[in-house]
């Protein structure tokens, strides 16, 4: 079986009274780079512990190439962490950080050299072998972190908020690295972040968690564009969601009569009854914006009247906030294709149209009545 | 210019504290020690001699010396041994400000007063003795007291807090996370603390060493109420010279040799521990 590789099952786990996971299960296989996406507390850093080693589950299995890794204690199971704060030891200098698991093995010398030598190869720390990590800079000890995990050659790389300390740039460049260490160890990486950016931009596949639960599991454009729930749409990414009720359903359009905004159309696969109360999304960058009422021969299916409330410039883009007449604030992304590409201007206090096709609309879930 | 005619005001107070309570007495002990002794004590003034530092060759004296090594080195041994799980266990504990209370509290009794303690549970009328007469292991009191046990037990009693507070103090700053660390990374429980914790925490331990060993190895009460002839150190000699025999040059070299020992212990202490960093450096680089 090459399919699955780490395999959680129906793993629970409480922490006095609250509830860090309520029956998780998923499966990551070989290989892959899996994302554990969340915003604090959701338990994400506890099912990484439970599979470093760190948390018993009260109940459920974890396996891990078909064999239950629950009974092995952290420093039996072929699994390496990389910790959020680094976990750097203080007293050894980069070269004996990376070679500590080599020489609790008791592995012979030539041998420790030629392998850590390769790592740091791989992580470009060669020249910086004999500093001691408090002479490092965050990114530098970040990678001494990676490359100390994967001296063992585990299975599995736990990657524990691994970017949150750094600067923004600096992430980047990292994200970019770690992608590039990904495929040349060729093992699993389960990264576990709150940043969307991170999770999407490197992951093979990332699971949504929010209150110790997965809400969602996919590809980061499944994630993005057909968002499982209204948590997930809003959490990943930035969206309008509109709560409406269904007037017509006519072969794959839907018209859903939303508070505020009036009938919105939308294409939506599925089966959808009159009368249910969904709710509906449709992402900022996908709106878009005029002063001049938009033409027929685009297809607009849904065109509102509003006015500008708010427009921050961001260079590559700028984001408004549209007041719809006698409705609710909309979020709308305009990019900036070409060069001083700001006319006709649209500013503060001024009358605009907003207009989406209704391909590029979802519905998200049904609301209970 | 302010700041400058300021600081006189603020190293004043300590210059002259430093001299007037630590350099003058010590040049003064430097000086009686370098004296002949006068027929009734003191010395007789700019009469240097080297008697005082001579007589040091005795045979007695080198044997006391020796029993004040042994005994202050296995004190301050056992009391890091006692010393360390107890710190550990206080900062990994949510009641360590209570347990820190508890090893407090000893220091608000006078410090004569619970060696007279130790001495009325050790002695051959005291609690000890009670308790194995009650349980019918012995018939006849015995004696605990007067012999090196009973001085090494005192010792690690009496200077175990000194050991506990920055053991304790540079445990908590620890990051157990690097034992989390430690563990994924293939260590067992027992060899993450020897490899990780105990380097990090290496100068607290020098600091508890130095708590204990120092004042053990100057010490003077303990040895006299619960020792014997066999447990003379070398505060005992320094109190005999200056009091029953009136040699004050004798005690005064005593006292510098306490003085110079100690510095040169802790000058090696220093100098290994940088050294043993820079041979790691070294042979590394070769590699």
């Amino acid at each position: 079986m090459v399919g699955s590789d780490v395999r959680v099952y129906k793993v629970v786990k409480h922490f006095g009274d609250f509830a860090a996971l309520k029956g998780v299960s998923l499966e990551i296989k070989k290989g892959e780079f899996f994302s554990l996406l969340g915003p604090s507390g959701c338990g994400k850093t506890t099912l990484l512990r439970i599979l470093a080693g760190f948390e018993t589950p009260d109940q459920g299995q974890v396996f891990l190439n078909d064999q239950d890794i629950l009974p092995l204690p952290p420093n039996k199971r072929p699994i390496n962490t990389v910790f959020q704060n680094y976990a750097l030891f203080p007293h050894l200098n980069v070269f004996d950080n990376i070679a500590f698991p080599l020489k609790l093995k008791k592995i012979s010398k030539p041998e420790i050299i030629s392998r850590v030598g390769e790592m740091l190869e791989l992580v470009h720390l060669k020249e910086h072998a004999f500093k001691k990590p408090n002479q490092l800079s965050g990114g530098q000890r970040q990678r001494v972190a990676i490359a100390r995990a994967l001296i063992n050659r585990p299975n599995v790389l736990l990657l524990d908020e691994p970017l949150s300390a750094l600067d923004a740039k600096l992430r980047q460049q990292l994200l970019v690295d770690l992608d590039e260490i990904h495929d040349a160890v060729g093992i699993t990486f389960i990264y576990v972040t709150h940043d969307q950016a991170e999770a999407l931009g490197v992951s093979d596949r990332v699971a949504v968690m929010n209150k110790g639960e997965i809400l969602q599991i996919g590809a980061p454009h499944e994630i993005y564009e057909a968002p499982a729930t209204s948590f997930v749409a809003e959490f990943i990414g930035e969206t309008n969601t509109l709560e409406g009720t269904i007037t017509r359903v006519e072969e794959d359009v839907v018209y859903i009569d939303t508070e505020g905004l009036g009938v919105v159309e939308v294409t939506a696969e599925g089966q959808w009854q009159v009368g249910e109360r969904v709710i509906h999304t449709i992402r900022p960058e996908k709106i878009r914006i005029t002063k001049e009422r938009p033409s027929h021969e685009q297809k607009d299916d849904n065109v509102f009247h509003g006015k500008v409330h708010e427009r921050i410039y961001f260079g590559h883009q700028s984001k408004f906030y549209v007041n719809i007449d006698n409705g609710p604030l909309f979020k709308v992304f305009k990019q900036h294709v070409n060069y001083m590409d700001m006319g006709p201007l649209i500013k503060w206090e001024d009358e605009v149209y907003i207009a989406w096709d209704a391909d590029d609309g979802y519905i998200v879930q049904k609301v209970a009545p | 210019m302010n700041k400058q005619r300021w600081g006189i005001f603020y190293s004043g107070p300590l210059t002259f504290w430093l001299s007037f309570f630590f350099l003058i007495p010590i040049g003064i002990i430097i000086y009686y020690s370098l004296m002949s002794r006068d027929v009734f004590g003191g010395v007789k003034h700019f009469t240097l001699s080297w008697n005082a530092y001579a007589s040091m060759a005795d045979p007695s004296f080198i044997q006391v010396l020796i029993t004040t090594l042994w005994i202050s080195v296995l004190s301050t041994v056992l009391t890091i041994v006692i010393a360390l799980p107890s710190a550990y266990y206080m900062a990994r504990s949510k009641n360590a400000t209570f347990l820190l209370l508890l090893i407090i509290v000893p220091f608000w009794i006078n410090f004569l007063i619970r060696i007279f303690a130790w001495m009325a549970i050790l002695g051959t009328e005291g609690f000890l003795n009670d308790i194995l007469k009650f349980f019918g292991v012995v018939d006849e009191g015995i004696q605990f007291l007067y012999n090196p046990v009973a001085v090494i037990i005192v010792f690690v009693y009496s200077y175990l807090p000194y050991a506990i507070l920055p053991l304790y103090s540079t445990i908590e700053n620890f990051d157990f996370s690097l034992l989390e660390a430690a563990r994924d990374l293939g260590a067992t429980h027992r060899q993450s603390l020897i490899k990780v914790m105990l380097p990090a925490i290496r100068p607290g331990i020098l600091t508890a060493v130095l708590f204990t060993f120092i004042p053990t190895f100057g010490a003077y009460a303990v040895p006299q109420l619960v020792g014997d002839k066999n447990t003379w150190m070398l505060g005992n000699v320094i109190a005999y010279e200056l009091l029953r025999n009136r040699d004050y040059p004798k005690a005064s070299a005593i006292s510098i040799l306490i003085t110079v020992l100690t510095a040169v212990i802790l000058l090696v202490y220093l100098f290994l521990q940088r050294r043993s960093s820079e041979i790691e450096k070294k042979g590394l680089l070769n590699e």
